[in-house]
């Protein structure tokens, strides 16, 4: 099967990228976050369409105008949990929209009878027909997914990052599952952040980078480090600001640490006056972790120390207390309160200063909101203003002005710079130098190298929940902190 | 793990059913009503008193486990009781009357359910709008009074004992049992029952595999509003006039017995047998309070507290699972 090339226009998250796809051969689309990856597969499964360019499936000209033509094309997309309906069995989501029917009436033992004979197929005959998906692990909900997949006769199988959440056996079991159905002739695309993995199960492989299609080949003709200097490539040198700033003594330090979302145990200090940069995959553990410091998810194991002080494990008003501020990754679901004021954001966390007996002193607060705005360059034209006008820029230093304002001596900053333009950017960078100077501790989770590399002091790599490895932020560079992300281990990279 | 939906079926009825059993044992072991709510006759006349509750509750159930709501069913029910009442009042044959009620119980539905699709907004907003569109509707049918109409054979539906002797309950109640059987057999082993189920656990999947959900969900409603139509029949029939101030409130009831017979108002659960339990437990309370010549608000208490004690261990028994 020949089938896909296509190019795009306006917007440029895929320019001009060809891709192609035989029967029976499992294909790795590899790349950075931000890459392309997600807007290829979205063009493949009819999520969206392409603004130039035409895609074949087995030499017939091929438009899907939605998932569900696509589908019914042969190509499928299987995601971890998206696509089943929890309460109901492993049965009942098999056969979902397309039930054998007799009547209206369902033909329930003939189903039953063919979900058998699927599971034998994809060689779990254990996963019984009737338990509800709730019920069962992440690694069989995938095979549910496959197996109703195959009942739709895919053709094509696009999976996204199928062993992020899947355990060393279950990992091992799915890729005996993918070489069977090669053998059968379904053609995959697989999508993957691990690269040994990719290694061990591709046969041919493409990387995108910005966009762009930067090399594809077969897969033994390639070694990992060659994959990761693509994936990487050569990037701009931005400007990042740095004061000079002494560490000093520790100001939090975690021992032993999990939380309740946490996957293994962690050991981290950070000290005053010091910018730690947090590295790793999205899902690698990061954000648990500083959620676990911030008190938002209970912890159950470890000891928790600020400055000194041991403090018992409980919720986030006790840790604002001890100073600790935590910029959440998502803005607008957790980070902000859209539909309120800038002043109200600002404040949300500590407005004991502007109430007496209870009551707001709204003149007062706003002469302080305006001082802020003035303080943090924030583009807000009263401290009234709804948050939701501001650009994303400008709502992130309201964020980041919160703490400040909270008087946090603990920064725990997730993805602070994300989706926000390049002059917010270099005044985050420029805060972050000034309030390492003046003694406050940083926790910096950032997904971009360059600014990890370039504004941090040491920086800390996570790999499938675990602690990877700490080093100071000279040691580390482009390709080994990639590689540390995506295989655990350094050496990879290293020559 | 086998039999694993056979067993967890079983688990959400028993649950609620023990609870009926209980509300019912309480009051035969109480001596002042003892032997009076224990008499056939007491029966009888507590499922006379549930059949347009549960009527409505069998639309509901359908409504709840798509992960919708629909707050307009108290308002649909006095709208089609007084259609009846002002067809037969107009001298129309009363089979015309019935008809009416049921098709403007219907078309309430289908509106809902178009609202909610076109329009794409949540249902308890388009509901709430409906229970006041219907209401007032009803009141300007009516003249702001009730509508008489002369008595007829429509009168004989909820009679306490039914017209030609050997049917033993009510045509009613038979037309009660008779819908809530079929539902059960619909919502379980027919495609559109499985769609209901699919759209309320995962909407998302369930247009992804290709299943019409504009197009269910407008059933759906339909469905809830046709049978609102038919209670409206029972309202009349029990009344005797058109009311259109009946049954104010009664919505909350109806959502009530679905919750406490397993439904979850996020969608996926529920059973039409659970429901039907939910009412019954409702109206035995109702029925034993009385005779015990408590007050009304200590029923409203009681009720309040088992819909809050139901739900909750249904929550806990759900999280064990998980």
């Amino acid at each position: 099967m020949k089938c896909i090339s296509k190019s795009f226009g306006a917007t440029r998250a895929l320019d001009n990228v060809h891709f192609d796809l035989k029967r029976g051969e499992v294909h790795a689309l590899l790349g950075e976050n931000g890459a392309g990856k997600s807007t290829l597969i979205k063009i493949l499964s009819g999520a969206i369409r392409p603004t130039r360019g035409t895609m074949n499936l087995e030499g017939v000209k091929y438009s899907p105008a939605s998932p569900l033509e696509g589908r019914k094309m042969g190509i499928s997309v299987i995601y971890q949990e998206l696509n089943l309906a929890p309460h109901m069995t492993v049965e009942e989501n098999i056969m979902l929209g397309q039930e054998w029917r007799a009547c209206g009436f369902l033909r329930r033992k003939k189903m039953r009878e063919k979900v058998r004979e699927m599971l034998r197929l994809v060689s779990h005959p254990e996963i019984a027909p009737d338990v509800p998906v709730k019920r069962l692990s992440v690694a069989a909900r995938q095979i549910v997914e496959i197996s109703r997949a195959l009942l739709e006769k895919a053709r094509i199988l696009i999976m996204d990052e199928p062993t992020s959440s899947l355990s060393g056996e279950d990992r091992n079991r799915l890729f005996g599952l993918i070489k069977q159905l090669k053998g059968q002739g379904v053609s995959i695309v697989y999508i993957s952040h691990f690269l040994e993995e990719v290694q061990q199960v591709a046969d041919r492989f493409s990387v995108l980078r910005d966009g762009k299609n930067v090399g594809s080949g077969q897969m033994e003709e390639i070694s990992l480090d060659r994959i990761i200097q693509l994936m990487v490539g050569k990037k701009v040198r931005e400007v990042f600001p740095r004061l000079p700033h002494e560490v000093g003594p520790v100001a939090l330090a975690a021992f032993k640490l999990r939380g309740k979302r946490m996957q293994a145990e962690v050991t981290l200090s950070l000290h005053r006056g010091e910018i730690l940069g947090l590295a790793g995959l999205v899902g690698s553990g990061r954000t648990e972790f500083l959620r676990a410091l911030f008190g938002l998810d209970a912890c159950h194991e470890g000891v928790l120390r600020i400055g000194k002080e041991e403090i018992a494990m409980a919720g986030p008003r006790l840790r604002i207390d001890h100073g600790i501020g935590f910029l959440s990754e998502d803005r607008q679901g957790e980070g902000l309160a859209p539909s309120q004021s800038v002043a109200d954001n600002l404040t949300l966390s500590r407005l004991a200063p502007y109430s007496r007996f209870g009551f707001l002193r709204l003149g007062l607060r706003n002469r302080a909101v305006e001082r802020w705005v003035q303080r943090m360059k924030i583009k807000a034209q009263s401290p009234g203003q709804s948050i939701l006008t501001l650009s994303g820029g400008n709502q992130q230093k309201v964020a980041l002005a919160r703490l400040l304002h909270q008087e946090a001596r603990v920064l725990l900053l997730d993805e602070p710079t994300r989706g926000i333009d390049i002059i917010s950017k270099l005044q985050v960078y420029q805060w972050m130098a000034e309030l390492a100077a003046k003694g406050k501790a940083i926790l910096f989770v950032s997904s971009y190298l360059p600014e990890l590399l370039n504004v941090c002091d040491r920086i800390a790599v996570f790999y499938r929940g675990q602690l990877a490895e700490v080093r100071p932020a000279s040691e580390w560079n482009d390709q080994s902190l990639t590689a540390a992300a995506t295989t655990g281990r350094t050496s990879a990279a290293l020559h | 793990m086998k039999s694993g939906s056979r067993f967890r079926f079983v688990a959400n009825i028993v649950a609620p059913f023990l609870g009926l059993l209980l509300v019912i044992l309480i009051f035969s072991l109480l001596p002042e009503v003892q032997d009076r709510f224990l008499r056939p006759g007491n029966f009888k006349s507590v499922a006379t008193q549930s059949v347009i509750v549960a009527l409505a509750a069998l639309g509901m159930t359908f409504v709840i486990i798509s992960g919708g709501i629909d707050l307009s069913v108290a308002s649909n029910i006095a709208l089609s009781s007084c259609i009846v009442a002002f067809i037969i009042n107009a001298g129309l044959p009363p089979w015309l009357g019935i008809l009416g009620g049921i098709l403007t119980g219907s078309a309430i539905g289908l509106i809902n359910g178009s609202l909610i699709t076109s329009l794409r907004l949540v249902p308890f907003i388009i509901t709430l709008g409906m229970l006041g569109i219907a209401r007032g509707a009803a009141k300007w049918l009516a003249g702001n009074q009730k509508i008489d109409a002369p008595i007829t054979w429509v009168n004989d539906l909820m009679a306490r004992s039914p017209q030609p002797p050997w049917l033993l309950l009510a045509p009613g109640i038979w037309l009660m049992i008779l819908l809530a059987a079929a539902m059960a057999v619909v919502l379980r082993f027919t495609v559109f029952g499985r769609h209901v189920f699919a759209i309320g656990s995962n909407e998302a999947a369930a247009r992804l595999c290709g299943i019409l959900t504009r197009r269910t969900k407008v059933i759906i409603y339909g469905l809830a509003g046709l049978f609102c139509g038919m209670s409206g029949v029972m309202q009349f029939s029990r009344l005797t006039v058109g009311d259109p101030t009946v049954a104010v409130g009664l919505e909350l009831d109806i959502i009530a017995a679905v919750v406490i017979g397993g439904g979850s108002l996020s969608g996926g659960q529920g059973s039409i047998l659970g429901s039907m339990i939910g009412v019954f437990i409702m109206a035995f309370l109702r029925n034993g309070s009385t005779m015990m010549g408590w007050p009304n608000y200590i029923q409203e208490i009681i009720i309040g507290i088992i819909i809050v004690v139901a739900v909750s261990l249904d929550q806990i028994r759900y999280r064990r699972e998980t």
